[in-house]
């Protein structure tokens, strides 16, 4: 099976839909968080198939913006995984249901 | 088989990273089955090492490389690759054996545990990593296996993640490393600014052949110096040796792999691979980074070596010993015995590993009693042991003529001999001798000589699946001395790429005399100071200030801790106050004046507009209320609420169109 386009963005966009899920369903907030890193890497995905199968040779724009998406996202992990400590030492709880503070 | 290992040399990493993926997908009550897993890939990585060791014995001086584009990058391509030469087979070899025993051998300590299959994942990894380190082309493939054993480490040294002593004593190790990472990060992109390339051979391109070497001028220095502190992170060399003793939080066969194997061999291991960045315009063998690296070696071999006279933990001393050893290697390395470095890593790697997982039997047996204080007149208990450790123990003192770590020991306080910058080194070295045989004598008597203590009372010997091991090694560390002598140097001359010379004239030297001396000493006073020693120590005794500072690592950890550590915690306090008092006093300032318009406008908004408002307010509270009620405050429902919504874009957007 050679590789497609096609093949590309279905593995992306169950990468995508899994992350989701587990951002959506999941109790422990460090869980949710791999969710949304799973979102962010599906993206990642996108970008460089298009690049890879879109005109050649192109500049390196796909790798470079999944590049920086990468590290946007180990910045993003960090500060979530403060967020997720500072909550728990806050709330003694990492449960994301039993954490209404945002409510109106 | 051997050939066509050489052309699939990523296979011996793979099959314990393999074994490790799979072993953390079993239950823990398939124990059984992940203790065999986890040894079968340690078996069938051996024998690969075996094969493409014996693969480089025909021809001296053989190096195999395969490169491959990882991925390409505009007009670059970024190319990884597999090495194979004398010093990654005798370095894959030596891995694969040790760790096939430790790995035995915690089948037995780690029996009663109740995360024994992660456990074994987590070794099958560690030995992974460290493979990839060995066989790597590239310094960046390098880089990456090596911060893989960062992370192994981590999660072995941290395993009984329910003590906060472990839990730290992994965050320290890790984040000690890092610092030495940064430098050695920093001069890999330095190299590859200047050459263009991360390989280390490709056909007279790579970074350590003549031309790059040539191209690179007055920067190899820096370049080696960083390398050298990722080196100095990974070794436990001063100043960042701290994260080593406290390793000993983890179970003692991860300190077996840890000090004998791998983690601490990497960093000797680099130095020694990208040998060519140090010499590079070399005057008689001296250059500006390999100076620092005899010092550095210097330093901490001293250093700890003191250290390790002072400490009560069985553990803590071989850990010190360790980076006492791992000095002189530097130190071996740096006068240009780079050979001989390597023969001493090998040999301590056999002889270190008996000697930790023969303190893990003592302790298994002392009911996980560590303080050597308590324990006492074992070698009746526990024969096998106290035969094997009194083995190791030789082979570290370097006792001479039947114990590998005497030849190799020999070798290199010959090689610090023929130093041409100065003699300083080889007479430290030879009062390091002296010291190792002090400390290790010490340790022999408060745990196998001696009335028993409160420890050792109930203590007995532990089963044949531990016991064998220690008998493995111990023979290895005796009959490896076979390839070391200078009679018949065979491992001087593979790994130096030369034909072998047989000639027993050589055998006893003038040196044989002196080291023999020495390490009499070094025993003779052990036995003088400690001889029915308990509870207090003579030398605690004799100088109360002079035992308080060793016993506390020269407060290196203290000084640590009011330095760099204080820093931090400034710098937190800074920001935690400008948040507070700030950027939070701006927020408030500004609150303040629309309060106070507020207060002006709010007489004519009573009057005249509240009227007129009420009644749609009425309204308003009455949606808000509705509102409300969706709205709980949890994330997750919020979160639903926008995929559900993206959905609907996108069905609105593919009806438009």
């Amino acid at each position: 099976m050679t590789p497609t386009l096609q093949l590309f963005l279905i593995l992306s966009s169950a990468l995508f839909c899994i992350g989701l899920l587990a951002a959506l369903s999941r109790r422990h907030a460090v869980f949710i968080l791999i969710g949304i890193e799973m979102m962010l890497a599906a993206a990642g995905l996108n970008f460089i198939a298009f690049w890879r199968f879109g005109p050649q040779p192109a500049p390196p724009t796909g790798v470079m913006i999944t590049i920086f998406a990468i590290g946007i996202a180990a910045a993003e992990a960090a500060v979530g995984l403060a967020l997720v400590i500072a909550v728990y030492r806050h709330l003694r709880t990492t449960n994301i249901d039993e954490i209404d503070e945002l409510k109106g | 088989m051997s050939s066509w290992i050489v052309s699939h040399l990523w296979l011996i990493p793979s099959v314990p990273l393999a074994m490790a993926l799979v072993v953390l997908s079993l239950t823990n009550s398939q124990q059984r089955l992940a203790a065999a897993l986890a040894v079968a890939g340690q078996v069938v990585a051996l024998l690969f090492s075996l094969g493409a060791f014996v693969a480089t014995l025909p021809t001296p001086g053989y190096r195999a490389v395969q490169n491959f584009t990882w991925f390409t990058f505009g007009e670059q391509a970024l190319r990884l690759g597999f090495v194979l030469d004398p010093l990654t087979a005798v370095m894959l070899v030596m891995i694969t054996f040790v760790s096939l025993w430790i790995f035995v051998f915690s089948i037995g300590y780690m029996a009663e545990d109740a995360h024994f299959t992660r456990f074994f994942a987590y070794l099958s990894f560690f030995s992974a990593a460290m493979l990839g380190v060995v066989i790597a082309n590239s310094l960046l493939l390098l880089f990456i296996c090596w911060e893989l054993v960062g992370l192994a480490s981590y999660l072995l040294i941290g395993f009984w993640i329910h003590k906060p002593s472990a839990a730290a004593a992994a965050k320290k190790a890790f984040i000690t490393t890092r610092i030495g990472d940064i430098g050695f990060f920093i001069g890999m992109l330095w190299l590859y600014g200047r050459t263009g390339t991360l390989l280390f051979y490709d056909g007279g391109k790579g970074a350590l052949e003549s031309a790059a070497l040539l191209s690179l001028g007055a920067a190899a220095t820096w370049i080696a110096l960083l390398i050298f502190c990722g080196a100095a992170g990974k070794s436990g060399q001063f100043p960042l040796h701290v994260w080593l003793p406290d390793a000993m939080e983890g179970p003692t066969p991860v300190s077996a792999l840890i000090h004998a194997a791998t983690m601490v061999a990497a960093g000797v291991f680099l130095v020694a691979r990208v040998y060519p960045l140090f010499s590079l315009g070399e005057i008689h063998g001296v250059t500006t980074s390999l100076t620092v690296v005899v010092w550095i070696g210097v330093i901490t071999a001293l250093m700890s070596a003191l250290i390790a006279v002072a400490q009560a933990d069985i553990k803590r001393i071989l850990a010190y010993s360790t980076v006492s050893q791992l000095g002189l290697m530097m130190v071996s390395l740096g006068v240009g015995g780079v050979a001989a470095g390597i023969m001493h890593l090998l040999a301590h790697g056999f002889f270190k590993a008996l000697l930790f997982l023969g303190s893990g039997s003592v302790i298994h047996g002392c009911h996980e009693e560590q303080d050597i204080r308590k324990m006492g007149g074992l070698r009746r208990v526990m024969p096998v042991t106290f035969l094997t450790y009194a083995i190791g123990m030789m082979a570290l003192s370097g006792v001479p003529l039947f114990f590998s770590g005497a030849w190799t020991k020999e070798e290199i306080l010959h090689a610090t001999s023929l130093w041409s910058a100065s003699h300083l080194p080889h007479y430290f070295m030879l009062l390091g001798v002296v010291l190792t045989a002090l400390y290790m004598t010490r340790q022999m008597i408060y745990v196998f000589f001696g009335s028993r203590g409160s420890a050792s009372n109930h203590a007995h010997e532990s089963s044949p699946v531990m016991t064998m091991p220690l008998i493995v090694l111990a023979t290895c560390a005796i009959v490896f001395s076979l390839v070391l002598t200078p009679a018949w140097p065979w491992l001087h001359s593979y790994l130096s790429g030369e034909r072998p010379a047989l000639n027993w004239s050589l055998l006893i030297t003038p040196t044989l005399y002196v080291s023999l001396v020495l390490v009499v000493i070094g025993i003779g006073l052990g036995v003088l100071i400690y001889r029915g020693a308990r509870e207090t120590d003579p030398v605690e005794r004799a100088l109360p200030p002079v035992f308080r500072f060793l016993e506390n690592r020269m407060w290196l950890d203290e000084l640590y801790d009011w330095t760099v550590l204080a820093l931090a915690r400034f710098a937190a306090r800074l920001s935690d106050f400008l948040d507070r008092y700030l950027w939070d006093g701006l927020f408030r300032l500004g609150s303040t004046l629309v309060g106070f318009f507020g207060t002006l406008t709010k007489g004519f908004d009573e009057r005249a507009i509240n009227g007129g408002v009420n009644e749609a307010t009425d309204w308003a509270c009455g949606l808000g209320r509705g509102i409300a009620r969706r709205h709980s405050g949890q994330v997750q429902t919020y979160l639903g609420a926008i995929a559900i919504a993206m959905v609907a874009l996108f069905i609105f957007y593919a009806w438009l169109t």
